[in-house]
Protein backbone atom coordinates (compact mmCIF):
# COMPACT_ATOMS: atom_id res chain seq x y z
CA UNK A 1 0.00 0.00 0.00
CA UNK A 2 0.93 3.50 -0.62
CA UNK A 3 0.71 6.03 2.06
CA UNK A 4 1.83 9.74 2.96
CA UNK A 5 4.42 10.74 5.39
CA UNK A 6 2.93 13.79 6.06
CA UNK A 7 -0.33 12.27 6.67
CA UNK A 8 1.29 10.77 9.74
CA UNK A 9 2.45 13.73 10.90
CA UNK A 10 -0.65 15.47 10.73
CA UNK A 11 -2.45 12.08 12.54
CA UNK A 12 -0.02 12.27 15.64
CA UNK A 13 -0.47 16.01 15.97
CA UNK A 14 -3.68 15.37 16.71
CA UNK A 15 -3.19 13.25 18.83
CA UNK A 16 -0.17 14.49 20.67
CA UNK A 17 -2.36 17.83 20.77
CA UNK A 18 -5.68 15.85 22.51
CA UNK A 19 -3.29 14.45 24.67
CA UNK A 20 -0.96 17.75 26.19
CA UNK A 21 -2.77 21.28 25.99
CA UNK A 22 1.04 22.60 26.01
CA UNK A 23 1.33 21.22 21.86
CA UNK A 24 1.46 23.89 19.30
CA UNK A 25 1.95 24.14 16.06
CA UNK A 26 3.22 26.36 13.65
CA UNK A 27 3.20 26.77 9.78
CA UNK A 28 4.41 29.97 7.01
CA UNK A 29 1.24 29.37 4.53
CA UNK A 30 1.45 25.47 3.43
CA UNK A 31 -0.81 23.85 6.72
CA UNK A 32 -2.53 22.04 4.31
CA UNK A 33 0.27 20.20 2.60
CA UNK A 34 2.41 20.45 5.80
CA UNK A 35 -0.49 19.14 7.30
CA UNK A 36 -0.28 21.08 10.83
CA UNK A 37 -3.64 22.60 9.84
CA UNK A 38 -4.57 19.23 11.34
CA UNK A 39 -4.33 20.18 14.91
CA UNK A 40 -7.06 22.98 14.50
CA UNK A 41 -9.34 19.64 14.72
CA UNK A 42 -8.28 19.43 18.38
CA UNK A 43 -7.73 23.51 19.12
CA UNK A 44 -8.02 25.46 16.40
CA UNK A 45 -6.43 28.35 19.04
CA UNK A 46 -3.19 26.17 19.30
CA UNK A 47 -2.19 26.59 15.27
CA UNK A 48 -0.39 29.71 14.21
CA UNK A 49 0.16 30.58 10.04
CA UNK A 50 3.59 32.64 10.78
CA UNK A 51 2.33 33.91 6.72
CA UNK A 52 4.95 33.80 4.35
CA UNK A 53 7.67 34.70 6.84
CA UNK A 54 9.89 31.52 8.11
CA UNK A 55 12.43 33.41 9.93
CA UNK A 56 9.65 34.51 12.17
CA UNK A 57 7.96 31.52 12.37
CA UNK A 58 11.06 30.11 13.58
CA UNK A 59 11.61 32.95 16.02
CA UNK A 60 8.11 32.87 17.39
CA UNK A 61 8.10 29.33 17.41
CA UNK A 62 11.54 29.74 19.72
CA UNK A 63 9.66 32.16 22.12
CA UNK A 64 6.70 29.90 22.89
CA UNK A 65 9.37 27.07 23.47
CA UNK A 66 11.30 29.27 25.83
CA UNK A 67 7.53 29.55 27.39
CA UNK A 68 7.49 25.88 28.04
CA UNK A 69 5.18 24.87 25.02
CA UNK A 70 5.97 22.01 22.91
CA UNK A 71 5.95 23.04 19.38
CA UNK A 72 5.94 22.02 16.21
CA UNK A 73 7.71 24.41 12.58
CA UNK A 74 6.60 22.98 9.56
CA UNK A 75 6.98 24.31 5.87
CA UNK A 76 8.58 22.76 2.64
CA UNK A 77 12.18 21.31 4.05
CA UNK A 78 13.68 24.05 1.26
CA UNK A 79 11.83 27.10 3.25
CA UNK A 80 11.80 25.15 6.84
CA UNK A 81 15.82 24.37 6.55
CA UNK A 82 17.31 27.09 4.54
CA UNK A 83 15.14 30.40 4.71
CA UNK A 84 15.51 30.38 8.58
CA UNK A 85 18.58 28.79 9.11
CA UNK A 86 20.75 31.39 11.30
CA UNK A 87 17.48 31.96 13.46
CA UNK A 88 17.15 27.69 14.22
CA UNK A 89 20.94 28.19 14.83
CA UNK A 90 20.75 31.17 17.18
CA UNK A 91 17.42 30.95 18.84
CA UNK A 92 16.89 27.30 18.63
CA UNK A 93 19.77 24.94 18.71
CA UNK A 94 21.74 27.39 20.61
CA UNK A 95 19.66 27.47 23.45
CA UNK A 96 18.29 23.98 23.25
CA UNK A 97 14.48 24.57 22.80
CA UNK A 98 12.04 22.36 22.65
CA UNK A 99 11.12 22.57 18.73
CA UNK A 100 10.79 19.99 16.53
CA UNK A 101 10.91 20.89 13.01
CA UNK A 102 8.44 18.90 10.78
CA UNK A 103 9.94 19.78 7.22
CA UNK A 104 7.74 18.01 4.21
CA UNK A 105 8.34 17.89 0.33
CA UNK A 106 12.23 16.86 1.22
CA UNK A 107 14.10 16.13 -1.96
CA UNK A 108 13.82 16.26 -6.06
CA UNK A 109 10.65 14.13 -5.41
CA UNK A 110 8.67 17.27 -5.44
CA UNK A 111 8.67 16.76 -8.78
CA UNK A 112 7.16 19.68 -10.87
CA UNK A 113 8.25 22.70 -8.59
CA UNK A 114 11.82 22.48 -9.72
CA UNK A 115 15.10 23.09 -8.16
CA UNK A 116 13.97 26.32 -5.90
CA UNK A 117 11.58 23.64 -4.13
CA UNK A 118 13.40 20.39 -3.90
CA UNK A 119 15.51 20.46 -0.67
CA UNK A 120 19.07 18.31 -1.36
CA UNK A 121 21.20 20.10 1.58
CA UNK A 122 18.81 20.38 4.27
CA UNK A 123 20.35 17.06 6.61
CA UNK A 124 23.85 18.55 5.73
CA UNK A 125 22.78 21.81 7.57
CA UNK A 126 20.89 20.79 9.94
CA UNK A 127 23.26 17.76 11.06
CA UNK A 128 26.15 20.59 11.08
CA UNK A 129 24.25 21.94 14.08
CA UNK A 130 25.03 21.33 17.84
CA UNK A 131 22.13 19.81 20.16
CA UNK A 132 20.16 19.22 17.14
CA UNK A 133 18.25 16.14 15.92
CA UNK A 134 17.83 14.55 12.75
CA UNK A 135 15.54 12.02 11.38
CA UNK A 136 14.76 11.07 7.96
CA UNK A 137 11.34 8.86 7.99
CA UNK A 138 10.46 6.28 4.97
CA UNK A 139 7.10 5.39 5.00
CA UNK A 140 3.68 6.00 7.40
CA UNK A 141 3.75 4.23 10.47
CA UNK A 142 7.36 4.21 10.88
CA UNK A 143 6.27 8.61 11.09
CA UNK A 144 3.79 7.79 13.51
CA UNK A 145 5.90 6.53 15.39
CA UNK A 146 8.59 9.05 15.02
CA UNK A 147 6.58 12.20 15.67
CA UNK A 148 5.43 10.57 18.91
CA UNK A 149 9.00 9.57 19.94
CA UNK A 150 10.13 13.26 19.37
CA UNK A 151 7.34 14.38 21.09
CA UNK A 152 9.32 12.92 24.39
CA UNK A 153 12.75 14.31 23.66
CA UNK A 154 13.11 17.69 25.21
CA UNK A 155 15.46 19.78 22.57
CA UNK A 156 15.20 20.54 18.73
CA UNK A 157 15.19 17.75 16.46
CA UNK A 158 14.52 18.07 12.61
CA UNK A 159 12.19 15.30 11.13
CA UNK A 160 12.53 15.39 6.77
CA UNK A 161 9.58 14.00 5.00
CA UNK A 162 8.30 13.68 1.17
CA UNK A 163 5.85 14.97 -0.55
CA UNK A 164 4.59 12.22 -2.39
CA UNK A 165 3.08 8.86 -0.95
CA UNK A 166 5.52 6.15 -0.63
CA UNK A 167 5.39 2.46 -0.12
CA UNK A 168 4.57 0.81 3.26
CA UNK A 169 7.58 -1.18 4.95
CA UNK A 170 6.04 -1.46 8.45
CA UNK A 171 2.66 -2.16 9.95
CA UNK A 172 0.88 -0.71 12.59
CA UNK A 173 2.03 -3.72 14.63
CA UNK A 174 5.98 -2.70 13.95
CA UNK A 175 7.73 -1.29 16.43
CA UNK A 176 11.09 0.86 16.26
CA UNK A 177 14.42 1.53 18.21
CA UNK A 178 15.03 4.59 16.40
CA UNK A 179 18.65 4.78 18.43
CA UNK A 180 19.75 1.89 15.75
CA UNK A 181 20.07 1.31 12.47
CA UNK A 182 17.70 -1.09 11.11
CA UNK A 183 18.49 -4.10 9.02
CA UNK A 184 14.89 -4.94 6.54
CA UNK A 185 17.08 -7.62 4.54
CA UNK A 186 20.13 -9.77 5.50
CA UNK A 187 22.31 -10.77 2.55
CA UNK A 188 25.79 -10.93 1.88
CA UNK A 189 29.44 -9.50 0.85
CA UNK A 190 26.71 -5.73 -0.24
CA UNK A 191 25.50 -3.13 2.48
CA UNK A 192 23.02 -0.36 1.31
CA UNK A 193 22.50 1.92 4.08
CA UNK A 194 18.80 3.86 2.29
CA UNK A 195 16.98 6.42 4.44
CA UNK A 196 13.71 8.47 3.41
CA UNK A 197 12.56 7.32 -0.29
CA UNK A 198 15.36 5.43 -1.43
CA UNK A 199 14.24 2.92 1.50
CA UNK A 200 11.83 1.25 -0.67
CA UNK A 201 14.18 1.55 -3.98
CA UNK A 202 16.87 -0.21 -1.82
CA UNK A 203 14.04 -2.96 -1.06
CA UNK A 204 12.85 -3.41 -4.76
CA UNK A 205 16.92 -3.57 -6.10
CA UNK A 206 17.02 -6.51 -3.47
CA UNK A 207 14.07 -8.17 -4.84
CA UNK A 208 15.44 -7.45 -8.48
CA UNK A 209 19.25 -8.78 -7.31
CA UNK A 210 17.63 -11.64 -5.58
CA UNK A 211 16.28 -13.05 -8.81
CA UNK A 212 19.37 -13.01 -10.27
CA UNK A 213 21.31 -14.85 -7.27
CA UNK A 214 22.56 -11.62 -5.35
CA UNK A 215 21.50 -11.38 -2.01
CA UNK A 216 21.96 -7.98 -0.41
CA UNK A 217 21.80 -6.33 3.10
CA UNK A 218 19.37 -3.40 3.14
CA UNK A 219 19.58 -1.44 5.95
CA UNK A 220 17.45 1.83 6.96
CA UNK A 221 18.97 4.59 9.11
CA UNK A 222 16.30 6.75 10.61
CA UNK A 223 18.46 8.50 12.64
CA UNK A 224 20.98 10.51 11.00
CA UNK A 225 22.32 12.55 13.99
CA UNK A 226 22.87 10.94 16.38
CA UNK A 227 24.33 8.15 14.36
CA UNK A 228 24.27 4.53 15.33
CA UNK A 229 28.21 4.38 14.42
CA UNK A 230 28.56 0.98 16.05
CA UNK A 231 25.67 -0.37 14.37
CA UNK A 232 26.81 1.37 11.25
CA UNK A 233 30.71 0.47 11.02
CA UNK A 234 29.77 -3.09 12.10
CA UNK A 235 28.01 -3.58 9.31
CA UNK A 236 30.37 -2.07 6.50
CA UNK A 237 33.21 -4.45 8.63
CA UNK A 238 30.88 -7.38 8.06
CA UNK A 239 29.98 -6.45 4.30
CA UNK A 240 32.82 -6.45 0.96
CA UNK A 241 30.66 -3.74 -0.58
CA UNK A 242 28.99 -0.88 1.02
CA UNK A 243 26.52 2.05 -0.53
CA UNK A 244 24.80 4.98 1.00
CA UNK A 245 21.49 5.81 -1.08
CA UNK A 246 19.86 9.11 -0.32
CA UNK A 247 17.45 11.61 -1.91
CA UNK A 248 19.91 14.16 -1.00
CA UNK A 249 23.68 15.51 -2.11
CA UNK A 250 26.42 12.84 -1.04
CA UNK A 251 27.72 15.96 0.89
CA UNK A 252 27.27 15.69 4.14
CA UNK A 253 23.87 13.63 4.55
CA UNK A 254 24.03 9.92 4.97
CA UNK A 255 27.04 9.27 3.12
CA UNK A 256 28.87 12.30 5.07
CA UNK A 257 27.43 11.43 8.27
CA UNK A 258 28.48 7.29 7.74
CA UNK A 259 31.74 7.92 5.79
CA UNK A 260 32.67 10.35 8.83
CA UNK A 261 31.83 7.39 11.60
CA UNK A 262 33.45 4.93 9.12
CA UNK A 263 37.04 6.92 8.88
CA UNK A 264 37.92 6.39 12.06
CA UNK A 265 38.60 2.88 12.01
CA UNK A 266 38.01 2.11 7.88
CA UNK A 267 37.17 -1.83 6.87
CA UNK A 268 35.72 -2.15 3.68
CA UNK A 269 35.06 0.40 0.98
CA UNK A 270 31.78 2.96 0.75
CA UNK A 271 30.34 4.15 -2.05
CA UNK A 272 27.90 7.31 -2.43
CA UNK A 273 24.71 6.77 -4.24
CA UNK A 274 22.53 10.01 -4.07
CA UNK A 275 22.96 14.06 -5.80
CA UNK A 276 26.28 14.38 -6.94
CA UNK A 277 26.48 17.84 -6.44
CA UNK A 278 23.52 19.10 -8.10
CA UNK A 279 20.73 20.72 -8.31
CA UNK A 280 17.27 18.93 -8.64
CA UNK A 281 14.69 20.21 -11.94
CA UNK A 282 11.16 19.68 -13.18
CA UNK A 283 9.35 16.66 -13.95
CA UNK A 284 6.83 14.53 -12.54
CA UNK A 285 8.85 13.02 -9.45
CA UNK A 286 9.40 9.63 -10.91
CA UNK A 287 10.98 10.78 -13.70
CA UNK A 288 13.30 13.56 -11.55
CA UNK A 289 14.29 10.55 -9.67
CA UNK A 290 15.27 8.44 -12.17
CA UNK A 291 17.33 11.06 -13.93
CA UNK A 292 19.02 11.28 -10.65
CA UNK A 293 19.71 7.88 -10.28
CA UNK A 294 17.69 7.61 -7.23
CA UNK A 295 15.59 4.49 -7.85
CA UNK A 296 16.05 0.98 -7.71
CA UNK A 297 17.33 -0.25 -11.37
CA UNK A 298 20.04 2.38 -11.29
CA UNK A 299 21.18 0.79 -7.85
CA UNK A 300 21.17 -2.87 -9.09
CA UNK A 301 23.49 -1.47 -11.80
CA UNK A 302 26.20 0.15 -9.79
CA UNK A 303 26.07 -2.55 -7.29
CA UNK A 304 26.58 -5.15 -10.17
CA UNK A 305 29.40 -2.87 -11.83
CA UNK A 306 31.22 -3.00 -8.48
CA UNK A 307 31.25 -6.32 -8.05
CA UNK A 308 32.33 -7.32 -11.42
CA UNK B 1 11.30 54.78 43.99
CA UNK B 2 12.28 58.32 44.30
CA UNK B 3 13.77 59.55 40.79
CA UNK B 4 17.00 60.09 42.65
CA UNK B 5 17.71 56.88 43.80
CA UNK B 6 17.07 55.91 40.27
CA UNK B 7 19.71 57.60 38.93
CA UNK B 8 22.37 56.41 41.48
CA UNK B 9 21.73 52.86 40.39
CA UNK B 10 21.62 53.97 36.94
CA UNK B 11 25.13 55.40 37.51
CA UNK B 12 26.35 52.04 39.10
CA UNK B 13 25.04 49.94 36.50
CA UNK B 14 27.32 52.84 33.71
CA UNK B 15 30.34 51.84 36.51
CA UNK B 16 29.92 48.26 36.10
CA UNK B 17 29.50 48.69 32.31
CA UNK B 18 32.64 50.51 31.75
CA UNK B 19 34.42 48.11 34.43
CA UNK B 20 33.47 45.19 32.46
CA UNK B 21 34.25 46.11 29.12
CA UNK B 22 37.65 46.92 30.41
CA UNK B 23 38.51 43.91 32.23
CA UNK B 24 37.14 42.19 29.17
CA UNK B 25 39.51 44.44 26.84
CA UNK B 26 36.24 43.67 24.62
CA UNK B 27 32.63 44.29 24.38
CA UNK B 28 30.31 46.71 23.11
CA UNK B 29 30.05 50.33 25.71
CA UNK B 30 28.01 52.45 23.58
CA UNK B 31 24.89 50.85 22.97
CA UNK B 32 25.42 49.52 26.67
CA UNK B 33 25.84 53.28 28.09
CA UNK B 34 22.56 54.22 25.83
CA UNK B 35 20.32 51.47 27.56
CA UNK B 36 21.22 52.01 31.24
CA UNK B 37 18.75 54.07 32.35
CA UNK B 38 15.89 52.30 30.38
CA UNK B 39 17.19 48.95 32.04
CA UNK B 40 17.17 50.88 35.10
CA UNK B 41 13.66 51.68 35.05
CA UNK B 42 12.46 48.56 33.62
CA UNK B 43 13.89 46.30 36.17
CA UNK B 44 13.27 48.44 39.46
CA UNK B 45 9.82 49.61 38.47
CA UNK B 46 8.43 47.84 36.05
CA UNK B 47 8.99 43.98 36.23
CA UNK B 48 9.01 41.94 39.15
CA UNK B 49 12.09 40.17 39.06
CA UNK B 50 13.68 39.30 42.27
CA UNK B 51 15.64 36.12 43.63
CA UNK B 52 13.07 33.82 44.35
CA UNK B 53 11.26 34.11 40.48
CA UNK B 54 14.67 34.67 38.86
CA UNK B 55 14.15 31.23 36.85
CA UNK B 56 10.42 31.80 36.66
CA UNK B 57 8.11 31.92 33.41
CA UNK B 58 5.56 33.30 35.45
CA UNK B 59 6.60 36.95 35.58
CA UNK B 60 7.02 39.48 33.24
CA UNK B 61 9.96 38.87 30.75
CA UNK B 62 12.92 40.79 29.49
CA UNK B 63 14.06 40.50 25.64
CA UNK B 64 17.50 41.42 25.34
CA UNK B 65 17.14 41.79 21.09
CA UNK B 66 20.64 44.35 20.83
CA UNK B 67 22.53 41.29 22.51
CA UNK B 68 25.41 43.25 22.05
CA UNK B 69 24.39 45.81 24.94
CA UNK B 70 24.95 42.37 27.43
CA UNK B 71 26.97 44.32 30.07
CA UNK B 72 24.14 46.57 30.64
CA UNK B 73 21.96 43.61 31.20
CA UNK B 74 24.88 41.75 33.56
CA UNK B 75 25.19 45.31 34.56
CA UNK B 76 21.30 46.01 36.40
CA UNK B 77 20.86 42.34 37.23
CA UNK B 78 24.41 42.55 39.69
CA UNK B 79 22.84 45.81 40.87
CA UNK B 80 20.14 44.62 41.56
CA UNK B 81 21.98 41.32 43.69
CA UNK B 82 20.94 38.81 41.02
CA UNK B 83 24.09 37.74 39.43
CA UNK B 84 26.26 35.33 40.90
CA UNK B 85 28.79 35.67 39.23
CA UNK B 86 31.68 38.17 39.45
CA UNK B 87 31.37 40.97 36.59
CA UNK B 88 34.97 41.05 35.67
CA UNK B 89 34.61 37.31 34.56
CA UNK B 90 32.49 38.97 31.50
CA UNK B 91 33.50 37.41 27.83
CA UNK B 92 36.43 35.02 30.09
CA UNK B 93 36.53 31.45 29.38
CA UNK B 94 34.37 29.62 31.82
CA UNK B 95 32.20 32.75 32.98
CA UNK B 96 28.59 32.79 32.71
CA UNK B 97 28.63 35.83 31.09
CA UNK B 98 29.00 35.01 27.65
CA UNK B 99 30.03 38.08 24.81
CA UNK B 100 26.00 37.87 24.44
CA UNK B 101 23.56 36.51 26.85
CA UNK B 102 23.16 32.82 26.79
CA UNK B 103 20.57 31.63 28.96
CA UNK B 104 21.77 28.41 28.87
CA UNK B 105 24.71 29.78 31.18
CA UNK B 106 23.51 32.60 33.23
CA UNK B 107 19.84 32.57 35.79
CA UNK B 108 17.85 35.79 34.97
CA UNK B 109 18.47 35.85 31.02
CA UNK B 110 15.36 35.31 29.95
CA UNK B 111 16.21 34.04 26.18
CA UNK B 112 19.61 33.96 24.67
CA UNK B 113 20.27 36.86 22.03
CA UNK B 114 23.22 37.84 20.05
CA UNK B 115 22.34 37.97 16.27
CA UNK B 116 20.49 40.82 15.68
CA UNK B 117 16.46 41.08 14.78
CA UNK B 118 16.14 37.37 16.47
CA UNK B 119 15.02 38.63 19.67
CA UNK B 120 12.10 40.98 18.84
CA UNK B 121 10.60 37.83 16.57
CA UNK B 122 11.15 35.64 19.85
CA UNK B 123 9.48 37.85 22.09
CA UNK B 124 6.00 37.47 19.97
CA UNK B 125 6.21 33.26 20.71
CA UNK B 126 7.12 34.48 24.24
CA UNK B 127 3.76 37.15 24.01
CA UNK B 128 1.93 34.29 22.34
CA UNK B 129 2.46 32.08 24.61
CA UNK B 130 1.07 34.19 27.47
CA UNK B 131 -2.10 34.81 25.72
CA UNK B 132 -2.44 31.33 24.86
CA UNK B 133 -2.20 30.83 28.70
CA UNK B 134 -4.31 33.40 29.80
CA UNK B 135 -1.23 35.02 32.07
CA UNK B 136 -1.40 38.20 32.86
CA UNK B 137 2.17 38.87 32.13
CA UNK B 138 4.12 41.30 29.75
CA UNK B 139 7.50 40.47 27.51
CA UNK B 140 10.11 43.63 26.72
CA UNK B 141 11.58 43.50 24.33
CA UNK B 142 14.63 46.43 23.87
CA UNK B 143 15.70 46.71 20.01
CA UNK B 144 17.88 48.46 18.62
CA UNK B 145 17.88 51.18 16.04
CA UNK B 146 19.99 49.94 13.32
CA UNK B 147 19.18 46.33 14.45
CA UNK B 148 15.56 47.47 12.73
CA UNK B 149 17.28 47.26 8.82
CA UNK B 150 16.84 43.77 9.95
CA UNK B 151 13.51 42.21 8.06
CA UNK B 152 13.10 40.01 10.63
CA UNK B 153 12.39 42.76 13.17
CA UNK B 154 9.74 44.09 10.51
CA UNK B 155 8.07 40.39 10.60
CA UNK B 156 7.80 40.46 14.15
CA UNK B 157 6.42 43.42 13.97
CA UNK B 158 3.57 42.46 11.57
CA UNK B 159 2.77 39.29 13.58
CA UNK B 160 2.65 40.97 17.01
CA UNK B 161 0.35 43.53 15.46
CA UNK B 162 -1.57 40.42 13.56
CA UNK B 163 -2.18 38.81 17.01
CA UNK B 164 -2.75 41.73 18.95
CA UNK B 165 -0.48 41.36 21.19
CA UNK B 166 -0.63 44.35 23.98
CA UNK B 167 0.98 42.03 26.60
CA UNK B 168 4.29 42.93 24.59
CA UNK B 169 6.15 46.34 24.72
CA UNK B 170 8.86 47.00 22.60
CA UNK B 171 11.31 49.63 23.34
CA UNK B 172 13.45 51.07 20.52
CA UNK B 173 17.18 52.44 21.76
CA UNK B 174 17.45 55.55 19.27
CA UNK B 175 20.74 56.52 19.77
CA UNK B 176 21.09 56.74 15.95
CA UNK B 177 23.95 55.52 15.45
CA UNK B 178 25.35 51.86 14.27
CA UNK B 179 29.46 50.62 13.80
CA UNK B 180 29.62 52.48 10.33
CA UNK B 181 28.33 55.55 11.44
CA UNK B 182 24.70 57.45 11.81
CA UNK B 183 22.20 55.10 10.91
CA UNK B 184 20.40 57.44 8.13
CA UNK B 185 23.68 56.99 6.35
CA UNK B 186 24.46 53.80 6.20
CA UNK B 187 21.01 52.59 5.93
CA UNK B 188 17.73 54.88 6.68
CA UNK B 189 15.26 52.65 8.57
CA UNK B 190 13.71 56.16 9.47
CA UNK B 191 11.10 57.35 9.92
CA UNK B 192 10.93 54.85 12.90
CA UNK B 193 7.25 56.88 14.20
CA UNK B 194 5.46 56.44 11.36
CA UNK B 195 6.28 52.94 9.92
CA UNK B 196 5.91 51.39 13.31
CA UNK B 197 2.08 53.54 13.43
CA UNK B 198 1.65 51.62 9.75
CA UNK B 199 2.56 48.17 11.40
CA UNK B 200 -0.13 48.93 13.96
CA UNK B 201 1.62 49.44 16.92
CA UNK B 202 0.34 52.11 19.53
CA UNK B 203 4.02 54.36 19.33
CA UNK B 204 5.34 56.55 22.35
CA UNK B 205 8.38 58.58 22.61
CA UNK B 206 10.58 59.64 25.72
CA UNK B 207 13.55 60.79 26.44
CA UNK B 208 15.47 57.39 27.43
CA UNK B 209 17.81 59.19 29.85
CA UNK B 210 15.42 61.03 31.75
CA UNK B 211 13.28 59.37 34.31
CA UNK B 212 10.39 61.28 34.44
CA UNK B 213 9.83 61.03 31.13
CA UNK B 214 10.59 57.01 31.08
CA UNK B 215 7.96 56.94 33.87
CA UNK B 216 5.26 58.91 31.97
CA UNK B 217 5.25 56.62 28.71
CA UNK B 218 5.33 53.55 31.21
CA UNK B 219 2.25 54.93 33.04
CA UNK B 220 0.93 55.58 29.66
CA UNK B 221 1.10 52.17 27.55
CA UNK B 222 -1.03 50.75 31.10
CA UNK B 223 -4.46 52.53 29.15
CA UNK B 224 -6.66 49.18 27.56
CA UNK B 225 -5.76 48.93 23.75
CA UNK B 226 -5.68 45.77 22.06
CA UNK B 227 -2.51 46.67 19.96
CA UNK B 228 1.64 46.30 21.23
CA UNK B 229 3.21 48.94 22.10
CA UNK B 230 6.77 50.73 21.02
CA UNK B 231 8.49 53.02 22.71
CA UNK B 232 10.72 54.92 20.67
CA UNK B 233 13.61 56.36 23.24
CA UNK B 234 15.65 58.83 22.54
CA UNK B 235 19.16 58.52 23.58
CA UNK B 236 23.01 59.02 23.22
CA UNK B 237 25.30 56.41 22.59
CA UNK B 238 27.71 56.07 24.97
CA UNK B 239 25.76 58.33 27.34
CA UNK B 240 27.45 59.14 30.83
CA UNK B 241 31.14 59.03 29.60
CA UNK B 242 31.99 62.61 27.74
CA UNK B 243 33.86 60.98 25.31
CA UNK B 244 32.13 57.94 24.67
CA UNK B 245 29.27 59.53 23.63
CA UNK B 246 27.91 60.60 20.14
CA UNK B 247 30.25 58.63 18.68
CA UNK B 248 30.17 55.49 16.76
CA UNK B 249 33.67 54.17 17.55
CA UNK B 250 32.99 53.51 20.93
CA UNK B 251 30.37 50.87 19.70
CA UNK B 252 32.66 47.76 20.58
CA UNK B 253 36.29 48.90 21.75
CA UNK B 254 37.41 49.15 25.24
CA UNK B 255 38.63 51.92 26.64
CA UNK B 256 42.41 51.74 27.82
CA UNK B 257 43.43 52.19 31.28
CA UNK B 258 44.30 56.13 30.93
CA UNK B 259 40.26 56.32 29.54
CA UNK B 260 39.44 53.33 31.93
CA UNK B 261 40.20 56.42 34.94
CA UNK B 262 38.79 59.28 33.10
CA UNK B 263 35.42 57.20 32.70
CA UNK B 264 35.05 56.03 36.30
CA UNK B 265 36.28 59.39 37.43
CA UNK B 266 33.35 60.64 35.70
CA UNK B 267 30.82 58.45 36.35
CA UNK B 268 31.76 58.62 40.28
CA UNK B 269 31.43 62.81 40.05
CA UNK B 270 28.34 62.42 38.13
CA UNK B 271 26.28 65.56 39.24
CA UNK B 272 22.74 63.80 40.38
Amino acid sequence: MLHETRAAYGEILQELAALDKNVVAFDADLSKSTKTAEIKKVDPKRHFNAGIAEANMMGMAAGMAVSGKLVFASSFAVFASGRPYEIIRNSIAYPKLNVKICATHAGVSVGEDGASHQAIADIAIMRALPNMRVYVVSDYYETKALIRHVAKIDGPCYVRMQRGKSEDIYDESSTFDFDKVRVLNKGKDICVFACGLMVQEALRAAAILKKEGIDITVCEVVSIKPLDEKGVTDLIAAHKYNFTFEEHSIIGGLYGAIAEAASKAPTNPLYPLGLNDVFGSSGKAKDVLEKYGLCADHLVKVIKEKIK
Amino acid sequence: MDKLELKKHARNVRKKIIEMVYAAQSGHPGGSLSAADILTYLYYEVMDVNKDNLESKDRDRFVLSKGHASPALYGILDEMGLLEEDITSFRQIGSKLQGHPSMEFLKGVDMSTGSLGQGASVAVGMALANKLDGVPYRVYCLVGDGECQEGLVWEALMAAHNYHLNNLVYILDYNDLQIDGRIEEVMDPTPFKEKFEAFGLRVYECDGHDFDDIESVFKAIEKDDDRPAMIIAYTIKGKGVSFMEGQAQWHGVAPNAEQYQEAMTELSEEVI
